[in-house]
């Protein structure tokens, strides 16, 4: 029983003095320029001229506002969240010395030197540089409110593909942004969505023209750097009849005592055909062993698989954040269309995420699948919430649910809330779900051959989580095997 | 070698090993014998570090080094393999993966560079083609799904791969049909009868003694040595039993 106790302490300690290495947990002395702290109507204002927004951006974002003040934040989640003081924070916050976009020479060289430290290719030379035949990844870099950086461009327009901060897409394909912005998710979606509508400083767009498959991966790197700062990025993409593109999005963010908020809405849209495969490798400051600190997560993610045979796959793995509140879904429109959702949610000390998916099978002969894999330690707790629904209409849908959990030491908790609404009986639902912890057995046998403790926790869960991990593009799948590690260090004992 | 001096353990609360002293030098292959219950197993967890296994007197040395002072990983990079009675399963891991890892982490532990992968498989497949396993089996997740007889040869596979200096080898001959009998008799002199190597052969039956020789052969009973001799003691054994032994 004593030594029981001892060894968590000793866990604790452990976790404690190795939060200090937080991988990313620097931050950096950029010179920053803030709109003036706060959310008021003028704040909305504040950005959408920095930005040079068109007037309809302005109008479309000042509704948003109105609405956002008549609303509440959810609380269905298994969630405890400290409440969040709107007005104790920037909504925007831009490097001073203000690149150029889509020039990499005028970016500062300390955000080019923060992104290399990041490990993120942003210098489109050495990428070319690199071993013949590597896969190349196209990078739009955002810091903290703005783009910085988006590579490959030239070579990605000669294949029709367009790929533009946002800022910029509303500027210049003001059409196509129009007609799917705030059409997957409704403008009055919820909370933290409406929120990102009023003040959604900067983010990516991607349009695949029809018949074209995305020459190489599209990724954004998302960092925020200033101190009292929330990050609400948009992102839209959209795959046109018969279209590939795979998208990698990839997070950090420095350590502060202070919560941060980031509240992303991301839309995706795929046509007959089409196919996204939309990968996170999520690994925002989890706040320190005691709990303090961290990311507030809160994301709206959707896909319309509007066109018939349209594929979405999901792929997530979520290591960071104190609070994760997110569910990738798929509205399942198109007849044959196919949504995915693999998911690796890593929670320790005092993280807590709720995260899953919804499918809504709207069309005929829609298939679905949802495997997610939650991972809990030290004192955190993971929920997997998740909805399967069936339109009265849609014969033949297919969905496929596999969850399962994997608990580390006696304090964390592990939970399942899956909802099931079917109202077509040609339907065919599936769903398994398991709990188990890491065996001793396993830990021994793993450390007779020669694996430190940590080294064997890292090696059991990577196998756990493999079904989602080789959903990964490959850089992405080696980074993602390393986090999981780095997130649960602390956690044996 | 190793000096296992007045050594007692206990298993939760109850002793196990009361006083139990053995003495392995390089280049000597050691059987032990004895009933179901004895501290068999228990020695070997013991000598291997397992938490929970707790040693309340006695000491342990390997090559002059105490054992005790070390953790388990540690103990494997210092030269100690262990096969298990009972080969764990790990979903999702592939041999491979599980082998690579490890010995790259006993190298590291030990400041040797780690090796390539393409080291690593040269090594994997002429240890597995020696053992008549085939490669697919070494990327398959570790021992699920391998019947009783595989996970026993995949055990010596590994300890092939890692290549020791010294092995307990908890019943491996257990669950190995005649023809797997033979195959594994030749690994284990193939890759252990060498002069700066030992192993401690735990077995319950003569036919795996008929391929690996041993120079010395112990009976553990009740947590102790209660009796040491020749390869001729396991004949005995055989024929009389471990009550005949005790009267
Ligand atoms: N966790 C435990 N708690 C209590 N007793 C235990 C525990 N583990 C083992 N034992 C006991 O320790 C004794 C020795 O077990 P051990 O596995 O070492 O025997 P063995 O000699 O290897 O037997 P076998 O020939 O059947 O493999 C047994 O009586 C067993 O029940
Ligand atoms: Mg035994």
């Amino acid at each position: 029983m004593n030594e029981d106790m001892d060894i968590k302490d000793k866990a604790a300690w452990d976790a404690a003095d190795r939060v200090a290495d937080y991988e990313h947990g620097w931050s950096s002395d950029i010179e920053t320029d803030f709109a003036p702290k706060g959310l008021t109507e003028d704040t909305v204002r504040f950005i959408s001229a920095k930005k040079n927004e068109p007037e309809w951006m302005l109008e479309w974002r000042l509704k948003a506002f109105a609405s956002w003040k008549t609303m509440t934040p959810p609380d269905w989640a298994k969630l405890n969240v400290q409440p969040i003081d709107y007005q104790d924070a920037y909504y925007y916050a831009e490097p001073k010395a203000k690149p150029k976009l889509g020039s990499l020479d005028e970016v500062d060289p300390e955000i080019l030197r923060i992104y290399e430290k990041l490990g993120i290719p942003i210098a489109e030379q050495e990428v070319l540089a690199g071993v013949e035949g590597a896969r190349r990844v196209a990078v739009d870099a955002v810091f903290d409110s703005v783009s910085v950086a988006t590579t490959f461009r030239a070579e990605l327009e000669r294949a029709g593909v367009i790929f533009r901060s946002i800022s910029e897409a509303i500027k210049e394909y003001p059409e196509l942004v129009k007609k799917w912005l705030g059409k997957i998710v409704p403008m009055h979606d919820n909370y933290f969505a409406t929120l990102n509508c009023a003040v959604f400083s900067d983010g990516t767009f991607v349009y695949i023209p029809e018949g074209v498959r995305c020459p190489m991966e599209l990724s954004t790197y998302f960092r925020i750097n200033a101190e009292n700062t929330g990050q609400f990025e948009r992102t839209l993409i959209i795959a046109d009849k018969d279209s590939y593109v795979s998208y990698l999005e990839g997070c950090t963010a420095p350590m502060r005592d202070e919560n941060q908020l980031h509240a992303a809405v991301v839309e995706l849209v795929a046509l007959d055909d089409a196919e996204i495969k939309y990968s996170t490798v999520q690994n925002w400051y989890p706040g320190d062993a005691e709990g303090k600190g961290g990311i507030y997560n809160f994301v709206t993610k959707r896909a319309l698989c509007q066109g018939k045979n349209s594929k979405v796959s999901w792929t997530q793995v979520e290591t960071g954040s104190a609070v994760t509140w997110k569910y990738p879904s798929c509205v399942l429109n198109g007849e044959n269309s196919v949504g995915e959702f693999y998911s690796v949610a890593v929670t320790n000390n005092y993280q807590q995420a709720d995260t899953g998916t919804k499918m809504i099978h709207n069309g005929k002969g829609s298939r679905s699948t949802i495997v997610s894999k939650g991972i809990s330690a030290g004192h955190s707790n993971n929920t997997y919430r998740g909805l399967v629904r069936v339109a009265p209409n849609a014969e033949g849908v297919r969905n496929f649910t596999q969850c399962d959990s994997l608990l580390l030491g006696s304090l964390s908790g592990a939970h399942t809330v899956p909802y099931i609404e079917v109202r077509n009986p040609s339907a065919q639902i599936e769903h398994e779900a398991t709990t188990s912890k890491i065996s001793d057995d396993q830990m021994f046998y793993a450390m007779a051959r020669g694996l430190n403790a940590e080294e064997a926790v890292t090696l059991i869960v990577n196998g756990f989580a493999k079904e989602v991990l080789q959903q990964l593009p490959m850089e992405f799948a080696v980074e993602a095997q390393k986090l999981l590690g780095i997130s649960l260090e602390g956690s044996v004992g | 070698m190793l000096q296992i001096t007045n050594l007692h353990a206990n298993v939760g609360d109850k002793p196990i090993l009361k006083g139990l002293t053995l003495s392995l030098n390089a280049g000597e292959i050691h059987a032990i014998m004895g009933p179901n219950g004895a501290g068999k197993s228990t020695l070997g967890y013991v000598l291997s570090g397992r938490p929970g296994y707790e040693v309340t007197e006695g000491e342990i040395t390997f090559n002059g080094q105490d054992l005790l002072g070390l953790e388990p990983h540690e103990r494997a990079a210092a030269g100690l393999f262990l096969g298990f009675q009972y080969p764990v399963e790990i979903p999702g891991v592939s041999n491979v993966q599980f082998l690579r890892e490890a010995l790259n982490a006993q190298r590291k532990n030990r400041g040797e560079a780690p090796l390539s992968g393409a080291e690593f498989l040269k090594v994997a497949r002429e240890q597995a083609g020696a053992l008549g396993m085939d490669m697919d089996m070494l990327k398959r997740p570790v021992n699920v799904g391998f019947s009783g007889g595989e996970k026993k040869r995949n055990e010596m596979v590994q300890m092939g791969i890692i290549n020791p200096a010294i092995a307990i080898l908890d019943e491996t001959d257990s669950g190995l049909d005649i023809d797997a009998l033979r195959i594994v008799g030749d690994g284990i002199n193939r890759i252990m009868r060498k002069p700066d190597k030992a192993v401690l052969l735990i077995t319950h039956y003569q036919r795996l003694l008929d391929y690996v020789k041993p120079d010395f052969v112990h009976v553990l009973d009740g947590g102790r040595i209660t009796r040491s001799g020749g390869p001729e003691l396991a004949l005995e054994l055989e024929r009389d039993g471990y009550k005949e032994l005790a009267a």
